[in-house]
């Protein structure tokens, strides 16, 4: 193990396996290549789909003249509303039952002449090889009765409406009397802020292969929710759940992206089905662009009023942002501003409108990634205006309990973040004032902002089966979209039973498993560990319940308390037997169990959990930029992110996930934007050549810490890691570029004509 | 259709193509290599870098037929202590870059060797900003970028070249 490895491994004496730094358990198949993503399935007489999208964005198609590209040769089909099976509606949403939330838009393809948006299928064109899909699609040719459309984020933000709210995503707040606050505070900002519409930009481009056989389908589909995706499908094609099975071991990335079904899922089944063949459809980036819903544009105005000594006495923040006239759901974005400062006035209001574009989606850290770079921005300005340290004002407005609604933190250690993030980063060598340090010609800026992401879990169903021989099988449908889910599994079963790491084997990724929970919401991690707990558990219950029984036992009689999991067996003392022994002598060739997950039940707890615990992953982010003082280039060269996620499973893995979501924060920072032509609703960047996701050469050495304080409400006391690296990290940047320039920008992304 | 012959991983391949089948088409379609990926089909992400007679190159933007007669590695043909030291360094998270990366950084170590300059190039010696500023063309979503370099420079700091 490398150097750079063991200064973040901090693992603790207990455990053997939880806490370490352990190697990927997919690591050989992802380095050989012979991990297989949802496009790499072979199929005898498999065909090839690609889609025609609209180029308009609202009215219907007058007509469509697929002539030409029917008469390619090789291709097998032409599809559009004219001639297309139908599908059944999308289900309308309803939280009795969860799974209609993955609705991507609620168009139904193909059954319709209606245009919703400047890129929405129209079209889909079965060809026997790829090459022939692509160009035979290039010339069917739609006609269009236009209408008007409304397109334009800036020009549309007055027509925005409160959002609504929910059980569990409040959308306003309201504490004391926060207007009249800011008036009266001697010190104040008031700022208003936009971010651009991102896009997840996952490498692997959204694949599916759909194979029908009569009325069972198998699909191959990289998606972050693999039950509700089975679900959609079964009430859009008409057949039982039990008829579909989807398989999706290896995710090349989702991000949020594919946590919903979009159309070339649902086109691929039904052409499919159209067709009699199995069918692949593998979107092109720009066709990803076009039919998979991204991040909303934001407006945010966060106004802080504060005493002489840096209390803050006012924080208004509000927001406006995007949905789809289709589909898409308002994001969380004050969310962060609950939670964060000890303010006594505090005014809340989120607000959407919907216009004439693709919906927008869940992308990394929805609300808190563009929530925290406003209120954080705000926060380090509010400190040049009194002249106070950036860390110091918001350690003097850190709150005992949650600002607005009162409760306690399960976990909260923003202090010691602060602290050591601090030292480690060499904060007091900071020459306060702006564009006073150097590195040669560069200037140099260091910023600071705090990362929040709420801690949430759901639940998973899992069993597990244990060989005569004592090795362990995991079976719970997770999804590895590069978290290292199976790998982190595997640990905790480890531990638990008692048995070497590589002799448990985690089964994931199949419809045909018990069913897992999504990867969203940094819930996966937690969800799945609480089901394998207690799934340990039972099968520890089961094989004492063996052991008492036998006669020679020494573990006859004994309460399931008493004994421990170790080398391979349970144990009191030195008094024992391994697994085997205990098969080997009730003549078993193996035991199961069981956990099932309860929803319902579930939430109905997590509900009269809210009002107790304000629960979240924490962290303090740190930045140096250097500036090119011609240019105005900026460059990120160092970081630092001490963050408070509980306990650490995988120190390894961990660690990489907060890494990613720092440099899609950085990306986010500097250059990313999809660029959407205001006069037709057209995206203008739809590939990796135009819109700029960060490459090695932008991203330093990041250094990340973990306090490793376990979070007494959770699982093992972990708290996922996925998403709470992205938050606060465009702040960071804005305040180090802040420091470096003293210049403020408000925009994303910050692009050298901002600064120049 | 134009017959053509490449030796792909060691073993000769005779197919036929369209002219205008790429090489990452090729090799993932007809000869069912699916290790180098497609991420954007345009040259911009390197998901799809394979090793051209020992040259890195990006297979989305080769037509096949260039290729008769050349000697083609994809990462199955690839045996080497990158691979090893990715899973170490934890050099990936999805995987979906990977095959990409590693073939990269492959064909960069042997460039570098060659000579071969770069924006950063200044002592000779292999530093981590020469690695990032040549490995840049290969874009990892999942952000690995931190592990992918130090597996580079663990192997490259081995190499006795």
């Amino acid at each position: 193990m490398s150097t750079k490895y063991a200064e973040t491994e901090q693992a603790t004496a207990g455990p053997k396996y939880v806490g370490r730094a352990v190697d990927r358990l997919d690591g050989r198949a992802k380095t050989t290549g012979e991990a297989r993503f949802a496009a790499e399935h072979p199929y005898p007489d498999l065909a090839h789909a690609a889609l025609v999208h609209a180029t308009i964005p609202r009215g219907r198609i007058t007509a469509i003249d697929t002539a030409e590209a029917r008469a390619v040769p090789g291709v097998i089909d032409v599809l559009t509303h004219e001639n297309a099976p139908a599908m059944k509606p999308a289900p309308k949403v309803s939280f009795l039952d969860l799974s209609t939330l993955v609705s991507g838009t609620s168009v139904n393809y193909l059954a319709t002449d209606e245009v919703h948006w400047n890129g929405q299928p129209v079209a889909v064109v079965v060809a026997e090889t790829p090459e022939t899909a692509r160009y035979a699609a290039s010339l069917v040719r739609p006609a269009y009765q236009e209408l008007p459309a409304a397109v334009d984020f800036a020009a549309e933000e007055p027509n925005a409406v409160p959002q609504k709210g929910s059980l569990i995503a409040e959308t306003k707040a309201d504490k004391g009397d926060a207007p009249a606050a800011l008036a009266a505070a001697p010190y104040a900002v008031d700022l208003t802020f936009t971010t651009p519409p991102h896009s997840h930009n996952a490498i692997e481009p959204h694949a599916t292969t759909a194979v029908w056989d009569g009325d069972k389908l198998t699909l191959h589909e990289g998606t972050q929710n693999i039950p509700w995706l089975r679900k959609h499908l079964a009430q859009r094609f008409g057949v039982p759940e039990k008829a579909i099975r989807v398989l999706s071991p290896y995710v090349g990335g989702g991000f949020g992206g594919k946590g919903s079904v979009w159309a070339g899922t649902l086109l691929a089944v039904l052409a499919a089905r159209a067709t009699g063949r199995p069918v692949r459809l593998a979107l092109t980036r720009a066709s990803v662009y076009h039919t998979v819903g991204g991040r909303t544009p934001s407006t945010q105005r966060v106004a802080l009023g504060a005493d002489a000594d840096g209390r803050l006495t006012a924080l208004i923040h509000t927001s406006v942002s995007r949905t789809g006239r289709t589909g898409g759901m308002g994001e969380q974005i004050t969310a962060v501003s609950r939670h964060l400062y000890a303010a006594p006035n505090i005014h809340l209001r989120q607000s959407t409108v919907p216009l004439d574009l693709l919906a927008n989606t869940f992308m990394r850290a929805p609300g808190e990634s563009i929530g925290t770079f406003a209120l954080e921005s705000a926060v380090d300005e509010l400190a040049w205006e009194l002249g106070a340290d950036p860390v110091e004002l918001r350690m003097r407005n850190e709150p005992e309990r949650d600002p607005v609604g009162g409760q306690r933190f399960a976990q909260r250690m923003l202090r010691e973040a602060y602290a050591l993030g601090a030292e480690r980063f060499g904060w007091r060598e900071r020459d306060p004032r702006p564009g006073a340090m150097r590195d040669g010609r560069w200037l140099v800026g260091m910023g600071v902002a705090t990362a929040y992401h709420p801690s949430i879990r759901m639940t998973a169903s899992v069993t597990l089966r244990m060989a005569a021989d004592g090795t362990v099988v995991v079976r719970c449908g997770l999804h590895e979209i590069g978290v290292g889910a199976a790998t982190v599994q595997a640990q905790i079963a480890a531990d638990e039973l008692g048995v070497p790491l590589d002799s448990v084997r985690v089964e994931h990724g199949d419809s045909d498993l018990p069913p897992g929970p999504q990867a969203g919401g940094s819930m996966q991690t937690a969800s799945a560990a609480a089901g394998v707990l207690a799934a340990c558990a039972k099968l520890k219950r089961t094989l004492l319940g063996l052991a008492r029984r036998a006669p020679d036992s020494p573990l006859r009689g004994r309460r399931l308390e008493e004994p421990e999991a170790r080398d391979g067996g349970l144990y009191l003392g030195g008094r024992g037997q391994t697994y085997a022994e205990i098969l080997a002598a009730a003549g078993r060739t193996h035991v199961e169990a069981a956990v099932k997950s309860n929803t319902l039940r579930f939430l109905t707890r997590t509900l009269r959990e809210r009002r107790k615990w304000v629960k979240a992953a924490t962290g303090a982010q740190f930045c140096e930029v250097r500036v090119d003082p011609d240019t105005m280039e900026v460059r990120v060269s160092r970081w630092l992110g001490v963050f408070d996620v509980g306990r650490v499973i995988n120190a390894k893995t961990a660690a990489s996930q907060l890494r990613g979501g720092i440099v899609m924060g950085i990306g986010m920072a500097l250059s990313e934007q999809t660029l959407i032509d205001h006069r037709d609703g057209r995206i203008v960047n739809p590939s990796l050549s135009e819109y700029h996701v960060p490459v090695h050469a932008d991203i330093p050495r990041i250094d990340v810490r973990y306090l490793d304080e376990p979070d007494p409400t959770m699982p093992l006391g972990l708290i996922g890691v996925g998403e709470v690296g992205i938050t606060g990290a465009a702040a960071a940047v804005a305040n180090a570029v802040r420091h470096a320039t003293g210049k403020r920008v408000l925009d994303l992304p910050i692009t050298l004509d901002k600064l120049l | 259709m134009t017959e053509i012959r490449m030796k792909v991983n060691g073993s000769v391949e005779s197919l036929d193509v369209e002219p205008w089948v790429s090489l990452l088409d090729a090799l993932r379609e007809r000869l069912g290599l699916t290790g180098p990926k497609k991420g954007c089909d345009q040259g911009a992400c390197g998901a799809c870098t394979v090793l051209a007679d020992g040259m890195r190159i990006n297979s989305c933007l080769a037509l096949a037929v260039q290729y008769d007669g050349r000697e083609i590695t994809t990462i199955e043909g690839v045996a080497h202590p990158l691979q090893e030291a990715f899973v170490r360094h934890d050099g990936f998270q999805c995987g979906y870059c990977t095959s990409g990366q590693i073939c990269s950084a492959i064909g960069m170590l042997a460039e570098h060797a060659a000579g071969m300059p770069s924006a950063v190039t200044g002592s000779g010696e292999l530093s981590e900003a020469e690695v990032r500023e040549r490995m840049s063309g290969n874009l990892c979503r999942c952000g690995a970028y931190n592990g992918i370099v130090d597996a580079i420079m663990d192997v490259a700091g081995k190499d006795p070249r």
